[in-house]
């Protein structure tokens, strides 16, 4: 395409290339289109309000997340949850994608389908059971306790633990399918060569393997901690009230503000934090790469 | 052929829906959804539909936001909605509201605090003490005092994590009186809640998990409203509640400002407050009827009577909650609700 056409059907060659091109921009304006609408509207309309009441323009809605405290600590609060559940994501979740990525096809469907049952069931119905699990009287303290292994419940859930756990079972899956991808692709040839140079199986791994599906773990890692931080069931029903996110703030301001106003900056806080998130992960990981599945 | 037929009848009833004689003999009624609503349909909008030869459609509301939202964008589709009280004060001090109109609606039985300019109760429910039987018998806590009181009464506790309702609990438990408790004293009321925090298993977010935190016996004692700890005791669950200094709150009626049918929505609400109506909710749900006179119609027993939050006997021992201290405070006091539980 980028080679300039010469001879003798030049001109037909480039009257193609121009209707390919308005052919292709006729095909993506309408996805451009839904994208406007939907997605920079709203947020510039999220924006607008955030900043102008009926008085005129006011940065009181910014000002508040500065002075009053609580908002500090729910930003501090929203970001170790996001940052824990992917690192635990990850450390749960890269070794059971891996697994599955060696395993003869059979199997290895049958594994991804366990992987995805959880993905299929409602996210309340999986909160809630979490609660019938590790709450006082749950299944987890009955069991220890009739083993003898404690003599007084432990604080599972109602907290900061049991939000953690809610969410790692969540977010498991949008780790380990994209990695899963990623891992399918890459040529078994270099791990061989690498053995047959030499390498231990450990330098194998460390050296080969785990360089080449490092942009689907990107992937899956950019994908969970994007998705915790704008996460609420889970925190609400499992935290007890001693774990608020942004989410539950938005909610709660729209409740009890007279205006938009007070929600819609955080929105917009969320977002810009989430964007540039995206931007430091591009730069530690190009977007190219990441795109290009299956290594170099 | 089937689907074919369906989908015209489909098409005929609504042209017919959006014919003008139509339209003035039907009129929306939004609430809360759920058993409540329920409730309502049976006691209050079927007699009425007959009564007045009208049909009540009805949807459900997540809160004034959702009225703020219709009137705001003037695409005003409820003619009457039902909200909490605190939601009433605030929607009447924005306007979102018009005005009832009390040549219609008659207010004998009605206390003179739940029926304003804008809007008017329509049942009470009540902020209670509820415990585990199995962990302390029938002789639960009494006051808030106990509550508080971990050395008498051992055990996990719930409350709300709303900073309405807990803060006059919290001041109840330290001391202050009944009666005495506005305007709120935010500082004493955050120190009162510091003393059982660590007792707090879980500060609960709606009603359906403080239902949950009792009946499963995750908390021993939980500040819950009547309606929710009635049904748990009706599933079966070992709990017992008192009224004893109870804080009555209420849902009350409102007509979104711009509503089409404002004239019909006034006479809809004239019936769903009269005693007659009125009497008819108890039997279908825990929520007491706002109209006293109900218990004078003879649809409710003495005996029935007893266990009813705003019947006499058990509206001496409780208090109002003042709404317009809510209205004016409400932001402010969550903001230092949830800095008090993220410490």
């Amino acid at each position: 395409m980028s080679e300039v056409a010469t001879g003798l059907n030049a001109a037909g060659i480039r009257a193609d290339a121009r209707r390919e091109r308005n052919a292709l921009a006729g095909l993506t304006s309408p996805t451009f289109l839904v994208l406007g609408l939907l997605l920079f509207l709203p947020v510039g309309w999220l924006f607008w309000l955030s900043v102008f009441d009926d008085t005129g323009l006011t940065l009181e809605n910014y000002r508040r997340m500065v002075v009053e405290p609580a908002y500090i600590s729910i930003f501090r609060t929203t970001f170790e949850l996001s940052v824990l559940v992917t690192a635990l994501s990850v450390v749960l979740g890269y070794p059971v994608a891996y697994m599955i990525a060696f395993l003869p096809p059979r199997a290895a469907s049958i594994c991804l389908t366990l992987v995805l049952v959880p993905f299929w069931t409602a996210l309340l119905v999986r909160t809630y059971a979490w609660l019938v699990i590790l709450q006082r009287r749950g299944v987890v303290n009955s069991v220890l306790m009739d083993w003898g292994v404690i003599d007084e419940p432990l604080q599972l859930v109602h907290n900061f633990t049991g939000t953690t756990i809610g969410m790692l079972h969540i977010m498991i899956p949008f780790l380990v399918l994209p990695l899963y991808a990623n891992m399918r692709a890459i040529d078994r040839d270099y791990v061989r060569a690498a053995a047959s140079l030499g390498a231990s199986p450990t330098a194998t791994f460390w050296r080969v393997y785990l360089p080449l599906s490092v942009p689907g773990l990107a992937a899956g890692t950019v994908m969970v901690f994007v998705i915790c931080l704008g996460f609420y069931i889970t925190p609400q029903f499992l935290g007890g009230g001693r774990v608020t996110t942004i989410s539950m703030k938005i909610q709660q301001n729209i409740a009890t503000y007279f205006d938009w106003g007070a929600a819609s900056s955080l929105g917009v806080v969320l977002f810009v934090v989430t964007l540039a998130v995206f931007w430091g992960f591009s730069r530690l990981f190009p977007l190219r790469r990441l795109t290009e599945v299956g290594g170099p | 052929m089937g689907m074919i037929s369906t989908f015209r009848a489909a098409i005929l009833l609504s042209v017919a829906a959006t014919l003008p004689a139509a339209a003035q003999t039907t009129i929306t009624f939004a609430s809360y959804g759920g058993a409540y609503q329920a409730a309502q349909r049976k006691a209050l909008l079927d007699p009425i539909e007959k009564m007045l030869n009208i049909t009540i459609k009805e949807d459900t509301l997540g809160g004034v936001a959702d009225v703020r939202a219709q009137v705001k964008a003037n695409a005003v589709k409820w003619d009457i909605a039902d909200l909490g009280g605190a939601s009433c004060a605030r929607g009447s001090a924005e306007g979102l509201f018009e005005p009832l109109d009390y040549s219609v609606i008659k207010t004998d039985g009605i206390d003179k605090a739940m029926a304003t300019k804008d809007w008017i109760g329509v049942i009470y429910y009540s902020t209670v003490i509820a415990w585990n039987t199995q962990k302390y018998g029938q002789n639960g806590p009494q006051t808030w005092a106990d509550f508080w009181d971990t050395k008498k009464f051992p055990g996990t506790r719930s409350l709300s994590r709303g900073a309405s309702e807990t803060f006059e609990i919290a001041l109840m438990a330290d001391g202050v009186p009944m009666d005495k408790l506005y305007p709120l004293d935010a500082d004493r009321a955050l120190k009162s809640l510091a003393r059982i925090k660590n007792n707090v298993v879980s500060w609960w977010a709606s009603g359906a998990q403080s239902a949950q935190l009792l009946k499963d016996g995750e908390a021993d004692i939980v500040a819950i409203w009547n309606g929710r700890a009635g049904a748990v005791i009706k599933d079966g669950a070992k709990a017992a509640i008192t009224y004893n200094q109870g804080i009555f709150n209420i849902d009350c009626l409102v007509i979104p400002k711009g509503s089409k049918n404002a004239a019909l929505a006034q006479k809809a609400i004239a019936l769903m407050v009269s005693p007659d109506l009125q009497a008819n909710i108890p039997a279908l749900i825990d929520y007491g009827p706002i109209n006293a006179k109900a218990f004078d119609t003879g649809k409710i027993t003495p005996e029935a009577a007893t266990k009813i939050n705003s019947a006499p006997v058990n509206a001496a021992k409780q208090t109002n909650m003042n709404f317009d201290f809510w209205r004016d405070n409400l932001t402010k006091l969550t903001e230092r609700m949830d800095a008090f539980l993220q410490q």
